[in-house]
């Protein structure tokens, strides 16, 4: 049965595991065709900033190419490509603002934290995966 | 009757609150509540029975069911055999139908 999981994000990208961990839960729940809302507040409004950019390894000498980093925004551009219309992704505007985090992927929306609370009542489960 | 899904991410020997975490969970099930305890990320480490805190799991195992995420274990080299009795190696799919579970409460920690 199809349902609406609305999930909130507060980590930075590049920072913990558990962007990682959260990239694959809803990665899972959309590919079992579950509606997924992400509420990102505080630094997770980093991860679909389109400004993002792999780097090579000075240490290693190898180049951005050959060390195929994925960046967030990538991860989170390919969901919204893999499950079209069944992901919506809003950034906290003031977390945003902070940040000079205002260009972002396509498909990322600017809102509020009003947007979290609409979503959490009318969701089937609602999780927030707090910063440590 | 109530539904919980605790979700620990975090070692013991990382963070003092996992105890917590883990009396919180026996404390539900102790009230006759369906609890079930999902770690990920380091919160794999004590299912290892060689860790010192494999008892505080094996404690948490006969209260609780105790998940423990495949894809972490892979990670950190954790193999079946290695694993507390009572523990079940299982996948993010699982984790996704416990959270869409109606009327189970999650907390992640």
């Amino acid at each position: 049965m199809t349902k609406t999981l609305t999930i909130a994000l507060m980590d930075p990208p590049y920072e913990t595991e558990t962007t990682t961990t959260a990239f694959r839960l809803i990665d899972a729940a959309l590919r079992k065709g579950h509606k997924v809302n992400v509420f990102a507040y505080e630094g997770a409004v980093n991860l679909t900033m389109a400004d993002q950019a792999p780097h090579p390894n000075p240490v290693k000498g190898t180049s951005a190419e050959e060390e195929d980093h994925p960046t967030t925004k990538d991860w989170v551009a390919a969901m919204f490509q893999a499950y079209p219309g069944k992901l919506d992704w809003v950034n906290c505007g003031l977390c945003v603002d902070e940040r000079g985090a205002g260009n972002v992927i396509e498909g990322a929306q600017r809102g509020a934290p009003k947007q979290f609370a609409e979503w959490s009542e009318a969701s089937d489960a609602t999780l927030v995966i707090p910063a440590k | 009757m109530g539904k919980y899904l605790l979700i620990e991410t975090r070692d013991p020997f990382d963070s003092s609150d996992v105890q917590r975490s883990y009396d919180l969970a026996g404390g539900l099930a102790d009230e006759k509540n369906d609890v079930t305890v999902f770690l990920v990320q380091n919160g794999v480490l004590p299912t290892r029975k060689a860790s010192a805190a494999a008892d505080a799991v094996t404690q948490l195992c006969s209260k609780a069911t105790v998940l423990a995420d495949d894809f972490s274990l892979r990670e950190r080299g954790i193999q079946k055999g290695e694993l507390v009795k009572g523990v079940k190696p299982t996948s993010i799919d699982d984790l996704v139908d416990l959270v869409a579970d109606d009327g189970r409460k999650v907390i992640w920690h």
